[in-house]
């Protein structure tokens, strides 16, 4: 079995801060991943660690990472620049910022595909033509003349994406690829997304903070808190059989999920705990309605909760069984008195 | 509701709305390209009349560039409207019996950026009761009441009055925004995506708490926001806005799950599914939203709709009713209106 990226006990630390502490992650080929948590939960510093993105002087990185059979923290700096891009690409949130203001979409891309494989500019420009046409940007020829700020920003995520996956890489990551775009809009990207993944068998990990777009692109789910994975699975077994008590507050506090109007929304008490200053046990047991003794003092590591069902919790057959039993309420006819 | 709230500033009672826009208009000229004879202008708002009714809360939802921040800002005079009326329980708002500054005593608003809306060299304490000394009370009773509404947005006043704005995470910040809004008792709260910069955990939260604050204070909630999911939790009634316009207005219930208008059926088909076996198939929206400099003739959104046809190009649609408190703004639902798909009428 070969993995297209495989993450083993990776910790990233900003100065005192451990941003990410310890995940494991396996991506099979051709598998779409989506990595789930709120801000400072570690998902993106994950995702960056994978390009080596984070700036080496501040930042201290520990564990393995495999990409694409690659072993990315022993790589050059020669090494590196090819590998990003080439091998591995990635995608960002405001493709505005991502994209070099004084020179027009086509001559980035054309830029990159030259740098990667040492074509002929001609031959880079009816490649990055191709791919303005396979992400579906209506009059192609013309757009690829367009500096950034002339596009829309639809537009310009889909210009992004064929930036991305102009050298054919095996594995895409994107950091919240929808987030600033609007609803309409969101949902074709996600769509395309999809579709190419599928047509050119990516592998590709997606971070978002939102539950919905993540089950629309997604196989596997993995949620993050506080720079642990504390839940990973099917879509479907975190949608509907939740075993973390995390994931269960993240899936009852939506809005979508009150049950009637204007009732009151469960939330999750609190806020996430300061990663300078991880209190022992479980990171989420101070927010938890089913924490007891042990899960103050002991760490629970992710234990089995199913076929390919991973939870790291004490209690995760009691919370599984509390979602279970709430939704079976939820169900039921409100009986009127 | 809290209609049984009796206010000592109520006027007309509690069937007279409580906020009353009639055809708001704003244009934003742009410079004039070289050799254009005719400036244009971007058309935010074009011609918004709507009514928000004592104790509701109404949701104005839409794409980036529908106007729906502009209208909030209109509202509370942040931007000078070109024309336009807004009545506020039935005095003209900027007239002699309503001056401005009787009014925004009364309205306050809440921002998306929690942190850009405070000032980052004052405490929290200092911020909230800023407003009431400016208005004329004491430092001692405004020091007071600051603290007690830091209480009741859940933050406790020994512990956090002292700090500042960079001191306290997004969703404790946009508590203090809040409170900070409720410190001269308004009767209306303009939140303008406010939580939508929230993590979802958080928001949940600053929903709950908004919800008690309502009932608490008989307050009225004009709710921006992009999420569908959120307004149908929290909104009585919902105004959809597309372009500078407003496309469909009407009860939450039936607009978010019945919509009359083909726009709004498009943001409920964007909406992410939650289940793995019911994924979306197809979008039923191409593009981006049109840029509100040129909006095209006859109902504006003609040339994104599904069901379009030459008369929609043709003809502005008119805001009518389709049902009891419903309006829409679409042509294949009004009676004889030359579309296909209108019922016509006789006589």
């Amino acid at each position: 079995m070969n993995a297209a990226v495989a993450i083993e006990n990776l910790k990233v630390t900003f100065g005192a801060v451990r941003a990410v502490d310890g995940v494991d992650l396996v991506l099979e080929k051709g598998q779409a991943l989506a990595l789930i948590g709120e801000s400072g939960s570690g998902k993106s510093v994950t995702l960056r660690a994978i390009l080596r993105l984070h700036s080496e002087k501040r930042s201290r990185i520990e564990g393995r990472i495999q990409a694409a059979g690659r072993d990315v923290l022993t790589m050059s700096k020669r090494e590196l620049s090819a590998f990003r891009g080439g091998t591995v690409s990635m995608i960002f949130q405001e493709p505005l910022l991502a994209f070099d203001p004084v020179y027009t979409v086509g001559q980035q891309i054309t830029e990159s595909i030259r740098r990667h494989e040492g074509v002929s500019a001609g031959q880079a420009r009816v490649r990055a033509l191709k791919m303005f046409e396979r992400v579906r940007i209506p009059s192609p020829e013309r757009r690829l003349d367009a500096y950034p700020h002339e596009m829309s920003g639809g537009m310009r995520q889909r210009a992004m994406i064929a930036l991305a996956l102009a050298c054919r890489p095996e594995v895409l990551l994107a950091d919240e690829p929808t987030t600033a775009l609007d609803a309409t809009v969101q949902i074709q990207i996600l769509l395309l997304l999809r579709e190419l993944q599928a047509e050119l068998g990516l592998s590709t990990i997606f971070v978002t903070h939102d539950l919905g777009a993540a089950v629309e692109v997604a196989d596997r789910i993995a949620v993050m808190y506080a720079g642990r994975i504390v839940e990973t699975g099917t879509a479907r077994q975190i949608v509907l059989d939740p075993h973390h008590p995390y994931t269960i507050g993240l899936l009852r506090s939506r809005a979508d999920g009150a049950l009637a109007k204007g009732a009151r929304l469960d939330t999750i008490p609190g806020s996430p705990p300061d990663l300078a200053n991880r209190p022992p046990g479980c990171p989420f047991a101070p927010r938890c309605f089913l924490a007891e003794e042990r899960c103050r003092r002991e760490e629970p590591p992710l234990a089995a909760a199913g076929p390919s069902h991973l939870a790291a919790c004490w209690r995760s057959e009691e919370a599984a069984a509390s979602f279970r039993r709430k939704r079976a309420e939820a169900a039921e006819p409100v009986l009127a008195v | 509701m809290s209609v049984g709230v009796i206010d000592p500033r109520d006027r007309g009672g509690p069937a007279q709305p409580l906020l009353s826009v009639t055809d708001l208009v704003k244009h934003f000229p742009i410079r004039k390209g070289f050799g254009e004879k005719k400036g244009r202008a971007v058309r935010a708002v074009d011609g918004v009349s709507f009514e928000a009714l004592k104790g509701e809360t109404l949701g104005i939802v839409g794409e980036s560039g529908c106007g729906k921040s502009t209208t909030a800002r209109l509202l509370m005079g942040l931007t000078e409207r070109d024309s336009g009326d807004i009545l506020f329980d039935g005095e003209s708002v900027g007239g002699r019996a309503l001056p401005w500054r009787s009014f925004r005593r009364q309205t306050q608003m809440v921002f998306q950026d929690s942190y850009a809306s405070l000032n980052p060299r004052m405490t929290i304490e200092a911020s909230i009761s800023f407003g009431p000394r400016v208005n004329g009370i004491g430092a001692r009773e405004a020091a007071e009441r600051s603290r007690g509404l830091l209480a009741r947005v859940g933050l406790e006043p020994k512990r956090f009055g002292g700090r500042y704005p960079h001191e306290l995470s997004g969703g404790q910040r946009q508590r203090v925004n809040i409170a900070r809004a409720l410190a001269l008792e308004p009767r209306l709260i303009v939140l303008d995506e406010a939580v939508s910069a929230l993590d979802k955990s958080v928001e949940a939260q600053v929903l709950n708490l908004l919800l008690d604050l309502k009932q608490e204070f008989g307050l009225t909630y004009l709710f921006i926001s992009h999420d569908l999911n959120v307004v149908r939790f929290i909104c009585d009634r919902v105004m959809v806005m597309y372009l500078g316009r407003v496309a469909e207005i009407g009860p939450a219930d039936t607009v978010l799950s019945r919509p009359s208008h083909p726009y709004t059926e498009a943001l409920l088909a964007s909406m992410p599914s939650l289940d793995p076996d019911r994924r979306t198939q197809e979008a039923l929206l191409a593009g981006d939203p049109p840029n509100p400099i040129d909006p095209p003739p006859g109902c504006r959104f003609h040339p994104r709709c599904r069901i379009a046809e030459a008369v929609c190009a043709e003809t502005e649609p008119p805001l009518d009713p389709v049902a009891p408190a419903h309006r829409a703004a679409c042509l294949a639902r009004q009676p004889n209106s030359g579309h296909s798909l209108s019922v016509a009428r006789a006589a």
